[in-house]
């Protein structure tokens, strides 16, 4: 049960957090054109990839925070989905480079010409166009995603074991990628990119470019995904999280919810590596690599599943953590993300922004009840606030009665 | 000769000084004119003092000979007297040929290189190859009839009949046999002969005798052919069952070290619902406490060193169990009921251990010796088995065995099985299920720990040791299915030998996608694993 107290709540932390975003994608790169280099404002180059290797991150945890925390598929193997729309990418920019390669093939990339390929395997046509490579940054891994879903969903594959086998897939294409023999580059994957639609990839312009395209991307994203868990859709996917065998006996097809918001996010992951990939200026078999999807998954968790801005917010500052940690400490890095690996999953179960919001709600019903104790002021009508709210007036004026007391009770998040 | 021999035997025994070179030494007299022979003429002359040389029987002058065949042999021009040499910048640095002494230097222009072609070198190496089949070694008897084999040369059949009147060892006349049939089939010898050696390399039916009759066959006609025909075709047949056999036993190996591995997980598995990420470092400290016992043992008593594995065993059932008890009262159990929160807490964990480990250690591999017994292999028809692969075998399935019995026949395995079933219920029957959760994590862990002992023997010990296996072990749980430990047996050797008997078709990577692939579709079919619990408990 939602009260529309979390639901307002989220409303102003949406605003603000579109706000700040949108002043982040207006800001950053103008800090780093306009101002002059000997101003305290500016931004440094290095500073805006850097940021919008977050920014990617953040959409990536975005995606895992859709099946995650509000459809209960904790998904070990999401950075699969986001090395595959990143190969999708760094295919494009292979192909961009021509005959500006260390052998001056028009057609080949290096390392084909350096393996003695005759002729362009057939997997690689196409990726000369933009528009093909941007169509299969979405449909490489949301048709991956749609096709290992409908069968592990189908056959209600669920918890532990949905968890093992993302893994194993990630596992899998990792290993496959390794082999020269993909057509990939194999270990060293697709690198030495010269320029994007024609734009110098290394130039400063490009790069506010990039960042801003990734603040765009996750804006619309987060949109997205704030009008699915904001509809009724989205609230069959927490009664699926919840108890799924009972959303089930109600006549909803759980498999077809979870299939729709699975494939949905493993494209938002998608789009999240085509984004990182330029910035990066590499992509290679590693970002396969199972270690990185549990991590995701920690962002989220830390940032607090099942609030879309959690799931940002966790994606930001752990990587701005891990920026910092293993430059100055390298040794304390892993202790430190083991540790919070523990502790939020012992004390901050709900994560920053969950535990944020329940304690807010918390304070707020408190004052209403005092409030409404008092006798001085009228209980205020929920339907000011949010319009679908209406049905939730009794359940919410259980709550107020209940809590009379004065110690209201955070909800249990599952 | 034999007599001028005892006598300087005896001669060194009695003054002491008995070294070998002693007994050389009594040869480079009656040895050195027939070397400088080689200086002079042409190729027909080098050959006949080859046979000259081969003639005396002595294996001093096999050195002179092999580096003839290799082009290190020179005379010097001023006196024609013959060196080993090798070129070092623009002068050649000189060895007596039959001392092997360094004998100073000598420019380029003085000394010449004595000339061979391809005939000569055929002689020679059948002139060295009757030479050491008579050695005292039996090693080097055995190199001497493998190297006839390779050459398959005719020349060597009279050398190899009187080698083999008077071979005592078995094992060396088989080679020589072998050797014999292969020159045999090379020569002009008559039909029965040739059947003979057909049928020998028949017996012998491995790829070198297979290799042998194809050009056998290839090249003759009449019944020699069809006999080698009907020997290459057995020959294929024997082949290739042992090498199925070979893959069968790649295959167990590959599926006992994995059974190793993932045992424990499947226990903690079992009863709690819970996949334990930081198994693989459980693995790990237990090949780290191995290195850490046999570093004290080299260092206070090396005597030990044999016994190290068994001292290691203990600790590391001890050290693992521990601090899989530490994990769980101080962890995991304020977990239970949300088992994705746990994965990711042990995931932390594991991260943490990890570093522990590379802080202390460093992050490089640790060097594990394995004793003396677990070292070496032997032979088994055409397959050969590594004593170390073999006792892991015999090892997983010891601790097969011993978990079984202790979850069958114990209090706490009774206890174990009830909490397995029905937490609630066994809970009711005053079972203190805490107790229980507690000491089958320290259980599985501990059993990690021993699986890391037996790891360290075959793997590289680093922090990323149980990286390495954490995911295998993930797709024998899963696909063996939960709270049944035959279904870990059945899942681990199942896995192991396909992927073996994929690895000859697919390569050794493409063989483990098609392994993970298959897990993914299987789990679709079966999404609680091979054996998996029936009943009500399967929902909770």
């Amino acid at each position: 049960m939602m009260s529309s107290f979390l639901f307002r709540a989220m409303d102003a932390k949406a605003g603000i957090f579109l706000a700040i975003l949108g002043a982040a994608i207006v800001l950053v790169p103008a800090g780093n054109l306009l101002v002059p280099e000997t101003s305290p404002f500016h931004v440094p180059t290095y500073a805006v990839t850097l940021m919008g290797k977050y920014l990617t991150y953040a959409l990536l945890a975005l995606a895992v925070d859709l099946v995650w925390g509000y459809c209960g598929i904790l998904s070990l193997g999401h950075a699969a989905f986001f090395a595959l729309g990143g190969y999708a990418m760094g295919m494009y920019l292979m192909r961009q480079i021509g005959p500006r390669g260390v052998y001056g093939d028009p057609v080949l990339p290096d390392f084909m010409v350096f393996l003695n390929w005759e002729h362009l395997p057939w997997y690689w046509y196409g990726f000369d166009m933009f528009w093909f490579a941007a169509l299969m940054v979405l449909l490489v891994p949301g048709a991956l995603a749609f096709v290992f879903g409908w069968f592990a969903f189908r056959s209600r594959v669920t918890g532990v074991y949905l968890s093992i086998i993302t893994q194993a897939l990630t596992y899998a294409l990792l290993l496959a990628f390794f082999r020269n023999d993909m057509g990939f580059g194999g270990n060293n994957g697709l690198t030495d990119f010269k320029d994007i639609l024609g734009f110098d990839i290394q130039a400063d312009t490009t790069r506010a470019g990039l960042f801003a395209a990734s603040g765009i991307a996750l804006v619309l994203c987060f949109l997205i995904c704030r009008s699915i868990t904001r509809s009724k859709l989205g609230k069959v996917l927490v009664a699926v999280r919840d108890a799924e065998s009972r959303t089930r006996f109600l006549g909803y097809r759980v498999e077809h919810y979870k299939l729709f918001v699975w494939t949905l996010s493993a494209m938002m992951a998608g789009i999240a590596g085509a984004l990182y990939v330029p910035q990066v200026g590499i992509i290679n078999p590693g970002e396969f690599a199972p270690a990185n999807s549990i991590e995701v998954v920690i962002w989220v968790a830390v940032g607090g599943r099942g609030t879309l801005v959690g799931a940002v917010l966790g994606a930001v500052l752990i990587n701005f953590a891990k920026t910092w940690f293993t430059a100055a400490l390298p040794d304390i890095w892993l202790f430190a993300l083991g540790g919070l690996f523990v502790v939020v999953t012992l004390f901050l179960p709900k994560g920053i922004i969950g535990t944020l919001g329940s304690g807010w709600t918390a304070l707020r019903q408190r004052k209403i009840s005092a409030r409404y104790e008092a006798g001085s002021d009228q209980p205020p009508s929920p339907a000011a606030h949010s319009p679908g709210a209406a049905a939730n007036i009794s359940p919410r004026a259980e709550n107020t009665a209940s809590s009379t007391s004065g110690a209201a009770k955070p909800q249990p998040a599952e | 000769m034999s007599f001028l021999k005892s006598l300087f035997l005896i001669l060194g025994l009695i003054f002491g000084i008995f070294v070998s070179p002693a007994v050389a030494q009594s040869e480079p007299e009656t040895l050195r004119p027939l070397i400088n022979e080689l200086a002079k003429g042409k190729y027909a002359e080098t050959e006949q003092q080859i046979g000259a040389l081969a003639a005396t029987g002595d294996p001093a002058v096999a050195p002179a000979l092999k580096a003839l065949s290799e082009g290190d042999l020179f005379f010097r021009k001023s006196d024609g007297v013959v060196f080993i040499a090798e070129k070092q910048g623009n002068s050649y640095n000189l060895k007596d040929p039959l001392t092997l002494e360094a004998a100073g230097e000598a420019g380029r222009r003085e000394v010449k290189k004595i000339k061979v072609n391809n005939k000569l070198r055929r002689v020679i190496r059948s002139a060295l190859g009757s030479l050491t089949l008579m050695a005292s070694d039996p090693n080097v008897r055995r190199l001497a009839a493998v190297a006839i084999f390779k050459a398959k040369d005719p020349e060597g059949i009279e050398a190899l009949d009187v080698a083999l009147a008077a071979e005592e060892d078995e094992g060396v006349r088989r080679v020589m046999e072998q050797a014999r049939a292969a020159a045999v089939l090379n020569s002009d010898l008559d039909e029965t002969q040739k059947l003979d050696a057909v049928a020998t390399l028949s017996d012998m039916g491995n790829r070198d005798a297979l290799s042998l009759l194809l050009s056998v066959r290839a090249s003759s006609e009449g019944v020699v052919r069809s006999a080698a025909s009907e020997a290459i075709t057995k020959i294929e047949k024997s082949i290739a069952t042992w090498d199925a056999a070979q893959n069968i036993w790649y295959g167990v190996s590959l599926g006992s070290v994995l059974l190793l591995a993932a045992i424990g997980l499947a226990i903690t598995f079992g009863v709690m619902g819970v996949i334990n990420m930081a198994h693989g470092e459980m693995v790990m400290i237990g090949a780290y406490t191995t290195f850490v016992v046999q570093d004290v043992i080299r260092t206070s008593m090396p005597g030990l060193f044999e016994y190290s594995l068994f001292i290691a065993l203990p600790l590391a059932f001890l050290v693992a169990g521990l601090i899989g008890i530490a994990i769980e009262r101080g962890v995991i159990r304020w977990l239970y009921g949300r088992p994705l929160e746990t994965l990711l807490a042990t995931w932390g964990i594991s991260l943490i251990l990890q570093q522990a480990v590379r802080s202390i250690f460093g992050p490089t591999n640790r060097e594990v010796g394995n004793p003396d017994w677990m070292s070496g292999a032997f032979e088994l028809g055409q397959m050969t088995i590594t004593y170390n692969r073999m006792w892991i075998i015999v090892f997983a399935l010891l601790v097969f065995a011993g978990l079984m019995l202790v979850l069958k026949k114990t209090p706490f395995g009774l206890y174990t099985r009830a909490v397995t079933q029905n937490r609630r219920m066994a809970a009711s029957m005053g079972i203190r299920t805490p107790w229980i959760d507690a000491l089958t994590f320290g259980l599985g862990s501990g059993i990690a720990g021993i699986a890391g002992v037996a790891l360290s023997q075959i793997d590289n010990v680093s922090p990323n040791l149980g990286q390495g296996y954490i995911i295998d072990s993930f797709m024998v749980v899963v696909f063996g299915g939960v709270g049944n430990l035959w279904g870990t047996l059945v899942g681990a050797m199942t896995l192991g030998v396909v992927n073996k008997f994929l690895e000859p078709y697919a390569g050794a990577v493409l063989g483990k996608i098609f392994v993970l692939v298959f897990i993914i579709l299987f789990i679709q079919k079966r999404p609680r694993g091979l054996f998996a619990l029936k009943g009500r408990a399967v929902e909770a």
